[in-house]
């Protein structure tokens, strides 16, 4: 048997309807993927895959998404009137409809997000009851689920870089849950995703940011925040 | 060491040896073991249930029409029908359940009680229940919480989920959340929440999830009316000391067997049931997207 449930879990969560999988999961994809962006994008090509392919207008989930990507929680009651804010926050864009691809979870998203000159692809998937996992992320395997504190590092494929950016958190007397890496061939870039049981220093993220071999650092803490 | 809801017969037995209220042994579970502090339960039931009472009250004065059409402000039409089939409180109680539930189906916020399909038929049952017998917030908060021990159990021993075991693990559960909470705060037994329970799973075993369309429309919204109304029947029952014959944790045992041994079709994947008949599945060619890229079996992105 897992974790407990909490009491909140039988009444609860406070939700938009109709379906955790469908709204609430779908939301925090987007949330957790402006969070790897850096901020509301321009423009957004959210494609639909599988099961979703078919029912994200029903169920709403176009909607949930731009509420996302417009940085809305799980509860805001805005997530209705989506497309207005989008048209008023000046976020263009696609919806696009996949079927049969098979090597993905039947509940999956793609998007492909642009903000300024800075573009990002992001590979979500909502689990039901609001879980998310957050497979890719340009291309690389992310695999986490934004519920944590989360640090994702790309590096150079440099030996020890493991074992440093680990000893580095462990010295913030903070927990890390799962750590992965995955790579794009040998000695190219690496990406380190690390889930925390909490959150860095600000400090700690700049040293981490500081070291030469670090290409790139995002930091998202709990996305429910 | 808290008491992690395991059987309603060790619920009890825990609670008597510890001179406990159900009640209070929930918040003890909350407190050690998901690290809660008590004062923060009771502000989170109170956001909880003021969140129940908007979508009451949302789903009775706002537009509730659905993209797919199927919903078009039926709470509302019933709360203002001139025609009383039993008594005034009965079609208040029908309307709510049906409003709260509405608003979770047209994308208003609502509080998964268990989960998002059932979240009409606490708040129709409460609102109603507080009003009728003038309650304290207060006790209406406690009876959550027994509601909450109620479901807790019935997750380990069966299931919450409509995709995992059928309808009656949905409306079904919170039918018998319900139904518990309302012996409870109506003064009844431990034995008598129970037994109401127990009489409310009997009534709700064996239904299956069969939403047209995959939507969580219909039948989901009649049903949370329904599972109102069954939740009153059984504390009716109960509160008069009528026994369920087949003890609580047997009948959660049964849902949980029925559940494990039906169809996939009948899981919410929109395949058997008022999903698969003509109609269900007009509807669904008509609301579900046509214009999609199916990609070929054997060649994968990537
Ligand atoms: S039919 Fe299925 S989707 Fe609808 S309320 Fe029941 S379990 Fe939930």
């Amino acid at each position: 048997m897992g974790t407990k449930s909490s009491v909140f879990d039988m009444i609860g969560p406070v939700m938009i309807g109709p379906s955790s999988s469908h709204t609430a999961g779908v939301v925090r994809i987007a949330r957790s993927s402006i969070k790897i962006l850096g901020g509301i994008p321009d423009e957004a090509l959210i494609t639909f895959y599988n099961s979703f392919a078919r029912t994200y207008e029903g169920h709403g989930s176009d909607l949930a998404i731009l509420g996302g990507l417009l940085d809305m929680k799980t509860d805001d009651a805005n997530i209705k009137k989506s497309f207005e804010k989008a048209k008023e926050n000046g976020l263009k864009y696609t919806f696009k409809s996949i079927g049969n691809a098979s090597v993905y979870h039947p509940n999956t998203i793609k998007l492909n997000l642009t903000r300024g000159d800075r573009k990002i692809e992001v590979i979500g998937e909502s689990l039901g009851g609001g879980i998310i996992n957050i497979a890719e992320v340009d291309g690389f395997h992310a695999n986490f689920s934004a519920q944590s504190h989360t640090l994702i590092i790309k590096a150079q494929d440099i030996s020890g870089a493991i074992a440093f950016i680990s000893s580095v958190i462990a010295q913030e007397k903070t927990n890390i849950a799962t750590m992965s890496v995955s790579r794009k061939g040998k000695h190219d870039l690496a990406c380190h995703v690390i889930e925390m049981d909490s959150g860095l220093q600000p400090i700690t993220i700049e040293y981490l940011k500081s070291l030469p071999w670090v290409k790139e650092l995002i930091y998202i803490p709990d996305i429910d925040l | 060491m808290s008491y992690l809801f395991e059987s309603f017969i060790g619920w009890k037995s825990y609670c008597e040896e510890k001179n406990m209220a159900l009640y209070e042994s929930v918040i003890e579970y909350e407190v050690t073991q998901k690290g809660k502090s008590e004062s923060d339960i009771w502000k989170n039931l109170d956001k909880a249930y003021q969140v129940m009472k908007e979508a009451v009250e949302t789903g009775l004065k706002d537009d509730m029409s659905s993209r797919s059409g199927m919903i078009n402000n039926g709470a509302k039409k019933v709360y203002n029908h001139s025609q009383a089939v039993l008594s005034p409180e009965f079609q208040k109680l029908i309307s709510r359940a049906l409003a709260a539930k509405e608003v979770n189906s047209c994308m208003g916020r609502v509080v998964a009680a268990p989960t998002a399909g059932a979240s009409g038929i606490l708040p129709g049952t409460l609102y109603t229940l507080q009003e009728i017998h003038q309650l304290s917030d207060q006790k209406i908060f406690e009876g959550l919480l027994v509601g909450a021990g109620i479901a807790l159990i019935i997750e380990q021993k069966a299931s919450l989920a409509g995709a995992v075991g059928g309808c009656q693990a949905e409306t079904g559960s919170a039918a018998a959340m319900a139904s518990g909470a309302i012996v409870f705060c109506l003064g009844g037994s431990v034995d008598q929440i129970f037994n109401a329970v127990a009489i409310t799973i009997q009534c709700m075993l064996g239904l299956v999830c069969d939403p047209v369309a995959g939507l969580v429309e219909v039948p989901c919204v009649v049903r949370n009316a329904s599972a109102a109304a069954i939740a009153y029947s059984s504390a009716q029952i109960s509160l008069a000391g009528v026994g369920a014959v087949i003890p609580v944790d047997e009948c959660v045992e049964a849902m949980g067997e029925i559940g494990a041994n039906m169809e996939t079709k009948y899981k919410e994947t929109a395949l058997g049931g008022l999903a698969a008949t003509l109609t269900g599945q007009e509807i669904s060619k008509r609301v579900l997207i046509q214009d999609i890229e199916i990609l070929p079996d054997e060649e994968l992105p990537e």
